[in-house]
């Protein structure tokens, strides 16, 4: 495979407009030689995130390990492990920008740990791009992948049909690989938005400019779509969702410009998750499950009439109310679970331990941290084949799995498919203090008990 | 809705991570060079916890090869958002036997930092420590974790780091060990100066366009004229340099060790002119740090024995 830089159009303008830009967070996934790295090349190419002397860098490299070609996978691979093995440990993160909006890639490795590396990937994208080559067409590859993305709760997928040049741009070939696809994933839940799109990424066909190559695929570029398409749009009308990180206390007798005497200042600091706050609100706040007002919504810059999702903010309210890190602030009318036991999917992250039922961890949910115990391993989930099985209830490297959690106090959740930020968790080693398990709740169970119920996912 | 803008998001998620930091660790400071990454991170900390002052100090590890220009604001600065300044010295680490001063006329005080930060988050038990690093200004920093776990010895263990998943941070620690926080991670050069515009930040004369006296070196540009605290050249020159020292326009791209900080010759004296000559760069900015063309693994070097 060459290059992709050698004949490049002059790159488009790196800047994006501050005023007007909004941000895309995205993940790839794809198999080897599926093209990736010469795809992200040419994004970060063509938007010039790619500078001289990196370009030299990785040419000089690529010479001296005796590579034929330019190797585009060296300019993430700065790790000596990865250059000398030629394999990517890790999530690389890379930015490009265009005037519309600044991107953020987590790109992820296709070899043995992708599971591992794809799901901390995908826990903060809005977006996959999953790369299928267009003479392989569905492998099970792609059906892991898929999958992934739908349990992650990605909301768009962007099915990237490649090397299109290799199959003469034949519209048939195209046609059965998006019909085999749909016909897989529409067997899933949670199943996202898929946008395919006939690409070349070594020519450049339909990455940055539609291509006249494909006269019969009538949708955008994929930067096209990706400058356009609308994420996070339902967020804001999601329940109002405020974890307590910190509680902000000047017990100073100053006087702020902006809020008066500090002396009896208190805050509650923190994100907003998903809905919006205005001042007057009627809230409950937990642990304590009081309802009392908002009367306050505070910034640097000052007070704000509203709290919108993704912003930080410092909240202030009407009653003394006890509540602190670990707390959560709701609308009165909108309740969170509270529940000390729940089932959850699970992806086992340890190479070195293995999950057993009884095992004991840390579990950190937004800004909580308790202690909990694996009560029950329901079962593991054959990736490939979307079976589930309970034969085997150890869970190694990279597994998936349904499993219930009792935690050493209640917590205040969400489902995942409800709340991507209020539905996840990780587990601590309390030996290692290492992060050995993503999970995502599924729902809580009552102190009655609903054994027989089916299980989501 | 509107959707935030990608300045409001990247500010959102550092000030998420900087009342993390706080929650999470006993003692953290804040690494502060008086560079601009530095300069966003202390700015984004007064946001984060308005209107309580800092609730970690400062903490400058001074390599004694300092322009004056970046002293004098860092003082006026630490001012301003009424932070209190704890300072690591590399002389007194040198004078203490703690390390080795290189010798040559290359030499640089860059590595030597390394033991003085360690000695200094030690001395004052820091347990975290806060640093304006970037995933887009080195390769070995695009693996960077937001919470980066060192070792009882202060090392990063590239190849056994924590996954990160959400907004889930795992602060987690035995002790002794420490841990590094990016605040910064997901923002690139561009989205510093675009921010620095926005937020109206005022910022060392350094980076500004001026006449100064410049030796161009292995293709660097570095300033002549700087002495240490003790009268000593920071740039010792070499006889047959002396006539090829010139008076350039220039301004410096990345602001640290006066040894081994490039300029760039420009004529951008607004952070517009800035902007815009940023956005037309072919070179990164570390194209103009010695300390990073040492060898093609430097900084992931650096950074596993405990660099910043």
């Amino acid at each position: 495979m060459s290059s992709p830089i050698s004949h490049l159009p002059s790159p488009i303008s790196g800047i994006v407009d501050a005023s007007e830009s909004s941000l895309l967070r995205f993940t790839t996934a794809g198999s080897v030689d599926d093209g990736k790295s010469t795809l992200i090349g040419r994004l970060l190419y063509d938007s010039k995130s790619i500078f001289e002397d990196q370009l030299l860098a990785v040419e000089e490299s690529s010479k001296r390990r005796g590579d034929a070609h330019v190797n585009l996978a060296l300019l993430t691979d700065g790790l000596r492990a990865e250059r000398e093995q030629g394999i990517t440990i890790d999530v690389a993160y890379r930015y490009f920008a265009t005037p519309k909006r600044k991107f953020i890639i987590a790109d992820t490795p296709g070899h043995i740990q992708y599971t591992r590396n794809m799901v901390t990937g995908a826990s903060t994208a809005d977006l996959a791009i999953i790369l299928i080559d267009a003479r392989l067409g569905v492998i099970e590859q792609t059906m892991r992948h898929t999958y992934l993305a739908s349990l992650l709760r990605i909301g768009h997928i962007v099915l990237a049909v490649n090397k299109m040049d290799l199959v003469n741009f034949d519209q048939a070939v195209y046609d059965k690989i998006v019909a085999d696809y749909m016909k897989f994933a529409s067997g899933l839940e949670n199943l996202p938005n898929v946008t395919p799109i006939p690409m070349s990424a070594l020519n450049g066909d339909n990455v940055v400019e539609k291509s006249d190559a494909t006269p019969w695929y009538t949708g955008p570029s994929l930067l096209q779509h990706l400058e356009t398409v609308q994420v996070h749009t339902e967020t804001a009308a999601d329940a109002a969702r405020f974890p307590v990180q910190w509680v902000v206390r000047p017990i100073s007798d100053r006087e702020d410009a902006k809020l008066g005497n500090l002396h009896d200042y208190r805050g509650f600091a923190g994100r907003m998750a998903s809905g919006t706050f205005r001042v007057g609100d009627d809230v409950l706040v937990y642990p304590s499950e009081m309802t009392t007002k908002i009367t306050g919504i505070h910034t640097f810059e000052g007070p704000q009439p509203e709290a919108i999702p993704q912003l930080s903010y410092s909240i202030t309210v009407a009653d003394e109310i006890d509540t602190s890190r670990g707390g959560m602030i709701v609308k009165a009318n909108e309740p969170v679970q509270t529940a000390q036991e729940f089932d959850a999917m699970i992806c086992w992250f340890a190479d070195k331990k293995t999950l057993k039922p009884r095992g004991r961890f840390h579990l950190r949910h937004t800004t909580n941290d308790v202690r909990a115990v694996v009560t029950e391993v329901h079962y593991k989930v054959n990736i490939s084949t979307l079976e589930k099985s309970a034969e085997n209830k150890e869970f190694a490297l990279n597994d998936i799995g349904c499993i219930r959690i009792r935690c050493a106090s209640p917590i205040f959740f969400d489902s995942y498919t409800q709340n991507r930020t209020t539905g996840s968790f990780v587990l601590v080693d309390e030996q290692t203090n290492s992060t050995v398990a993503a999970g995502m709740i599924l729902k809580a169970l009552t102190d009655a008990g609903d054994e027989d119920a089916e299980v989501a996912i | 809705m509107s959707a935030i803008t990608h300045l409001q998001f990247l500010e959102s998620e550092a000030i998420y991570i900087l009342r993390e930091t706080a929650a999470q660790f006993e003692k953290p400071a804040l690494l502060f060079s008086g560079g601009k990454d530095s300069i966003v991170m202390a700015w984004l900390a007064r946001k984060a916890f308005y209107p309580s002052r800092l609730p970690f100090k400062l903490l400058h590890v001074d390599t004694g090869h300092n322009f004056p220009e970046a002293m004098e604001y860092r003082d006026w600065f630490v001012q301003e958002i009424g932070a209190d300044l704890v300072v690591g010295s590399v002389q007194k680490s040198i004078d203490d036997g703690r390390v080795q001063e290189e010798k040559g006329h290359n030499a640089s005080r860059n590595k030597l930092q390394t033991v003085t930060l360690l000695d200094t988050i030690e001395e004052h038990q820091f347990d975290a420590c806060l640093g304006g690093g970037r995933r887009d200004e080195e390769k070995a920093r695009a693996k960077e974790r937001f919470f980066s776990h060192r070792n009882e010895f202060g090392q990063w263990d590239p190849k056994n780091q924590r996954p990160e998943l959400w907004n889930i941070f795992n602060g987690r620690k035995h002790f002794g060990e420490h841990f590094r926080v990016f605040p910064l991670s997901n923002w690139t050069e561009m989205d510093i100066w675009q921010y620095i515009r926005q937020e109206n930040i005022p910022l060392p004369s350094l980076y500004f366009s001026h006449k100064r006296q410049i030796i161009e070196r292995h293709g660097q540009l570095l300033a002549v004229g700087l002495n240490d605290e003790r009268g000593n050249p920071i740039i010792p020159l070499l006889d047959e340099e002396k006539p090829r020292v010139k008076e350039m326009v220039i301004r410096f791209r990345t602001v640290g060790d006066a040894s081994c900080t490039g300029a760039v010759e420009s004529t951008a004296s607004t952070i517009d002119d800035i902007v815009a000559e940023v956005a037309a760069a072919r070179q990164t900015e570390r194209g103009t740090r010695a300390d990073d063309k040492r060898s093609e693994t430097a900084m992931e070097d650096r950074k596993k024995e405990g660099y910043f």
